[in-house]
């Protein structure tokens, strides 16, 4: 469904110098420096997979999406979605797309809702019947119904939000990109945005690429990751490879009667001991969950315990480090 | 046509936000009504202390005055977007306009649109009654044709100068205030009969940015003064419709640039 091949793409970036001479030599000769923001980037999404695009700021996941959405030309590469060349034909083209940009509003911001809606539907030409059943459909899985009326600039983040998302599926996209869709938002709407593009994703097999910088969404929403970094591509697999790369460990908290002295358990790491609760390190490839708990319990009368495997922004920030991003 | 239905979808749109700051729209509909009052005021005592300028009668000017005004308030109007198009680049919202399947003259002209000069406009339009009345012009259709086709190519004319000025902000942010020098000086050269001036300044608002075909030299011809075919008098405001021609081609060029480095 997309298929990028060896893209490139690099800008002229004007050198800025402090102080009023500098700027003045500004004007007539600027330095430039060339920044690559994308150097041979491959890969393929399939139909109806939800692919989470991460990488630190300045990366290059912008820049791919604004390629992928024919925004911006490639100076090297090839690009095929569904058939088309993004920059090539445009205006056929981002017929088929949606396109959330979190941090911007497409929305009109002093009319009601709903009349942003009726401009979009001429704007994409979407035939009467096609734009009243979208409508409904985003309507009762959006929950908008009590805020269509309002104009846009009375509304919550989380409800504009919401907007925005229905806003981009009006003209029934194949292919949905979000850039940074749960900004600000709060707890509720959050999970609200994400069991939405879920069932989305389900339901009608629409094809999602999201970027994030909340890697609790990339692990409620994608099964597969790509991380992008100074320009390249580092990683493209499940989060379950991830996790078997750099999350073979786990953390132990216990909750215990008091006790004289830490327990000594081979196997695994002391992080921490007050008498009362004790903390433990331990790598699940080289040890057996099962005989450290039961080498515990013959030491220490538990209380509690709890195990944690490590967050996957930990992991991420090993795999930027690997890297040396 | 679908992009003219369009752009009226978008003017009702951006009507009806206007209509949410239904005073500050009254106030500066009125103020807008007032500004050039007071260039026309000044316009009247030169003629009240000189009688004339070099020919040309107060009412005669005032015609000339009136369709340079009139068009510089419709393009105003109409290609406000064009005019800030600048706040559209920076914030982004360009790409915006890029993911949609429309042109972008379009859905630029439909970002924004200024009713506030509907207050200019009446002013001109006014202006434009009064010197229509005091000159003895004999009319007849081709007159009435001419005087039309005056205002609507004097809007190409600004509106090009917008588009070409909007399609600077391709390459820089700043710096755009010299497309006043064109606009608003343009307007204030061309609000007096262009023989008037040194032969270079005719000479540049004739073949450059032809704001002499669109009023002083048509103007001859509404005035019997022509001397000529005045068939080629008539259809000499069509000059500002070829002159959005070159705009529109630059325009095209800005958006590829954009689009190869997206600055």
């Amino acid at each position: 469904m997309i298929e990028l091949q060896g893209i490139s793409k690099s800008f002229k970036v004007a050198k800025r110098s402090p102080g009023i001479g500098q700027a003045f030599k500004a004007l007539f000769a600027r330095e430039h420096t060339i920044v690559h923001a994308l150097r041979d980037v491959s890969f393929s999404i399939g139909e109806g997979e939800i692919v989470g695009y991460i990488g630190p700021n300045g990366a290059g996941k912008s820049t791919s999406i604004k390629v992928m959405s024919g925004i911006l030309v490639p100076d090297e590469g090839s690009c095929r979605i569904m058939g088309h060349t993004p920059w090539r034909d445009r205006t056929e083209y981002v017929r088929s797309i949606g396109v959330v940009f979190g941090q911007r509003s497409q929305l009109w911001w002093d009319v009601p809702v709903l009349d942003s809606f009726e401009l979009l539907k001429d704007i994409y030409r979407i035939r009467e019947a096609d734009y009243r059943s979208n409508l409904a459909m985003l309507t009762e899985t959006l929950d908008l119904e009590p805020i269509l009326q309002v104009p846009v600039r009375q509304l919550s983040l989380g409800q504009r939000m919401r907007c925005e998302i229905a806003a981009s599926l009006l003209h029934g996209p194949r292919i949905l990109f979000l850039d940074e869709p749960t900004i600000g938002l709060d707890a509720v709407s959050k999970l609200a945005v994400r069991k939405f593009i879920r069932t989305l994703n389900e339901e009608k097999g629409v094809t999602v690429i999201l970027t994030t910088h909340d890697m609790s969404d990339i692990e409620a929403l994608a099964g597969r990751i790509l991380m992008i970094g100074k320009g390249t591509l580092l990683y493209d697999g499940t989060i379950e490879k991830l996790r078997s790369r750099f999350g073979t460990e786990r953390k132990i908290t216990v909750d215990h009667e008091p006790s004289e002295k830490a327990p000594e358990v081979p196997g695994a790491t002391l992080l921490s001991w007050t008498g009362e609760r004790t903390v433990l390190s331990v790598d699940t490839e080289r040890n057996r969950m099962a005989d450290v708990l039961s080498r515990l319990t013959g030491q220490i009368e538990l209380i509690d315990v709890s195990v944690e495997a490590k967050p996957v922004d930990e992991m991420i920030v090993e795999l930027y480090r690997e890297h040396r991003i | 046509m679908s992009g003219f239905r369009l752009y009226f979808s978008y003017l009702s749109m951006l009507f009806r936000s206007q209509m949410q700051y239904r005073a500050s729209f009254l106030l500066l509909t009125a103020g807008q009504f007032f500004i050039p009052f007071a260039v026309f005021a000044s316009l009247y005592f030169l003629f009240e202390r000189f009688g004339q300028l070099q020919g040309w009668s107060f009412y005669e000017v005032a015609l000339i005055f009136a369709v340079i005004h009139l068009a510089f308030s419709i393009a105003e109007c109409f290609a406000r977007g064009f005019d800030m198009f600048s706040s559209l680049v920076v914030s982004g919202d360009f790409d915006r306009l890029l993911v949609r399947p429309r042109s972008t003259i379009v859905q630029v002209l439909g970002s924004q649109f200024e009713f506030t000069r509907f207050g200019r406009l009446l002013q001109g339009a006014i202006v434009l009654a009064v010197a229509l009345i005091n000159l003895p012009i004999a009319w007849n259709a081709a007159k009435i044709a001419t005087l039309v086709l005056m205002i609507a190519c004097g809007v190409c004319i600004f509106a090009g100068i917008f588009v070409l000025f909007a399609t600077m902000c391709f390459w820089t942010v700043q710096g755009l205030e010299v497309a006043n020098v064109f606009t608003d000086g343009g307007r204030e050269m061309a609000q007096y009969p262009l023989d008037i001036y040194k032969r270079w300044v005719t000479v540049f608002f004739t073949f450059v940015i032809p704001f002499g075909c669109v009023n002083y030299l048509p103007m001859l011809f509404l005035l019997d003064r022509a001397d000529g075919p005045a068939a080629a008098y008539m259809a000499m405001p069509l000059a500002g419709v070829l002159f959005l021609v070159p705009c529109v081609l630059v325009w095209r060029l800005g958006v590829r640039h954009y689009r190869s480095t997206g600055s």
